[in-house]
């Protein structure tokens, strides 16, 4: 376990430092181009100071952004008294020091992801949809995914590395823009009318510039992409370590990927690498699919956990995932300690044989819970669902007439 | 003097290593006792949850008074236990009475649709779900400490500074060795 840690943690740094290269160069680049052939430092120093600013913001409040922007609410016991155990049996599982907070995105696209700076104050967020859906068993599964994210330290990498490609993009979309813009006006640019004989290397100072801006973006995405394709096999074995059950994951990636809802409503492409399962829906044809999709293919990890028949250590897992993949295996070679770990069997109550209706009609509750209305049940047996604006006390059940009291909030 | 000075440096790498070592063993030793103390945490739980269980299902199984009487004393038996040979064993007979209580529970579909007893279920699926990870984290622990007091180099500081092997939490009865399936379905 602290092997693994370790060798992510190495990871984070040289990803880190690879990413913070290509900002530099390119804060350099666009500073040639925009300051002249002297001061190309000026737009590095701009570069980093953007970049620092961005780091200062998502360490002291990176998590609280991420979660507002994917539209989560923090919810309380009652909303969802299963979610919380579960995640208090993962939390226990993997030994972590506090309990994390937990939200609920109202949205049916089922999904789930974790966030914050380190294991003490993180924060797992998980779609009313997910819960809707999912059985008690393929629930833990997702839990545990999200803790072993937690536990393996890649929250605060994925908070990182995603405001530094956040500074990247930024960068490159400020600069092209202006290039276009102060083209399409058709005024000269200021460098260029200086007359300093220099316009020929300043030219060439744009274009490799402009260059630069294209690629950049691109090479960052590439190198967050890589490594977070790693980090979901990862989190998917240490789910299998946890839970003892790698079946309750398998079974819930399954069900998330043929789920028919539509996507996610509130994510964009720096936010979508934290999902479990990726938020985008396919487009077809789509060939790079490959080197830039964030997530390894669902059938892919459904296979290799279900290809866990001997135990649910590291070391199983490994096997499973060369015996799929016919590749190298993607766990650390230190974190290949044998363990002797036996699976469990599924709980019995995991059976929910449901209708997706039926399904979908609890997604509905759990968003209203989340919204704050108050559930009733009349006399006559009759479920009442009171919206938070409803202005007065008491409110007279539709069915039977009587006159209910409502509790204070 | 250069020999003073090898020597000197020697020593002070030793010390280093041995502090070094001495600290993960307090470090790990210190996670041990935490996840024990998870697991006291949760049996608790588990003891102050079943007068909850019993008061409610009592309005609706009249005729089962032996059933209650089982698991009352099973659970009195399991808060009265000292050492953990007992507490283990205990605490193995207060499953085994829940899961038999359970299946009764398995007539009374009325029950089986109270709100009430709905909660109360899922706490208790979940708090026998705790203890078994907790168990499950405890185990963990030991065998890593275990492992580092053992094993060379370590195995040098842990004797000097007398660190003993932890137990592992085994289940003693063989009923228990299979969680108590909490299941009203």
């Amino acid at each position: 376990m602290f092997e693994l840690i370790r060798a992510n943690k190495r990871n984070s740094i040289i990803l880190m430092v690879a990413m913070g290269a290509c900002l530099l160069l390119l804060g350099y680049f666009i500073g040639l181009a925009f300051f002249g052939p002297k001061n190309g430092f000026t737009g590095l120093i701009i570069a980093t100071a953007v970049w620092l600013v961005l780091t200062l913001i998502s360490f002291s409040s990176g998590d609280q952004i991420l979660l507002a922007a994917c539209k989560a609410t923090p919810v309380t016991h009652d909303v969802h008294p299963q979610l919380f155990n579960v995640v208090e049996e993962m939390k226990i599982a993997a030994g972590l020091p506090a309990m994390p907070k937990i939200y609920i995105i109202n949205d049916p696209a089922p999904n789930a992801f974790a966030t914050g700076r380190n294991p003490k104050s993180a924060s797992v967020a998980v779609t009313a949809g997910l819960l809707g859906r999912l059985n008690r068993d393929e629930l833990q599964g997702v839990i545990a995914h999200e803790i072993s994210h937690i536990l393996h330290r890649d929250i605060l990498f994925v908070t990182l590395a995603g405001i530094m490609l956040g500074s990247i993009v930024l960068l490159s979309q400020v600069f092209l823009r202006s290039m276009f813009y102060s083209s399409m006006m058709g005024s000269r640019r200021r460098y260029s009318a200086g007359g300093r004989g220099g316009g020929q290397a300043q030219l060439i100072m744009l274009v490799i510039a402009i260059i630069a801006a294209i690629l950049a973006p691109i090479m960052a995405y590439l190198l967050y992409f890589a490594l977070s394709r790693r980090r979901e096999y990862l989190a998917d074995a240490g789910a299998a370590r946890l839970t003892r059950y790698p079946e309750g994951l398998a079974s819930a990636l399954e069900k998330i990927a043929n789920d028919p809802a539509p996507q996610l409503a509130a994510v964009n492409k720096v936010t979508a690498p934290m999902y479990i399962v990726n938020p985008f829906k396919k487009k077809k044809a789509m060939k790079l699919s490959d080197l830039s999709s964030t997530h390894p293919p669902i059938s892919e990890r459904v296979r290799i956990l279900r290809n866990m028949t001997h135990g649910a250590s590291f070391k199983d897992y490994s096997d499973a995932y060369s015996n799929i993949t016919k590749t190298k295996t993607v766990v650390p070679p230190a974190a290949l300690t044998k363990e002797d770990i036996a699976l469990r069997q599924a709980s019995k109550e995991a059976e929910k044989k449901q209708q997706l209706e039926k399904q979908m009609h609890q997604v509905g509750d759990i968003m209203r819970k989340v919204n704050g209305f108050i559930f009733l049940t009349c006399v006559c047996g009759l479920k009442l669902k009171v919206p938070p604006n409803f202005k007065s006390k008491k409110v007279g059940c539709p069915r039977c007439k009587q006159i209910l009291d409502l509790p204070d909030k | 003097m250069p020999t003073l000075i090898i020597v000197a440096v020697v020593l002070v790498l030793l010390t280093a290593f041995v502090i070094g070592v001495y600290n993960t063993l307090i470090r790990l030793r210190n996670q041990v006792d935490n996840s024990w103390s998870q697991i006291d945490v949760q049996l608790k739980r588990r003891h102050d949850l079943i007068p909850n269980l019993v008061e409610t299902a009592k309005g609706y199984m009249q005729h089962e008074r032996g059933t209650f009487e089982a698991i009352t004393q099973a659970r009195s038996q399991a808060m009265g236990a000292k050492t953990v040979g007992d507490a283990s064993r205990a605490e193995g007979a207060l499953g085994e009475a829940l899961s038999k209580f359970m299946l009764v529970v398995e007539n009374y579909p009325d029950l089986k649709a109270n709100q009430n007893f709905l909660s109360i279920q899922e706490e208790l699926t979940s708090t026998e779900n705790k203890i078994s990870f907790a168990r499950q984290n405890y185990n963990d622990q030991v065998l890593f400490f275990n492992n580092k007091i053992q094993m060379f180099p370590s195995s040098i500081v842990a004797n000097t500074f007398n660190f003993g092997k932890r137990d592992f939490f085994e289940i003693e009865n063989a009923a228990e060795r299979e969680v108590p399936k909490v299941n009203f379905s």
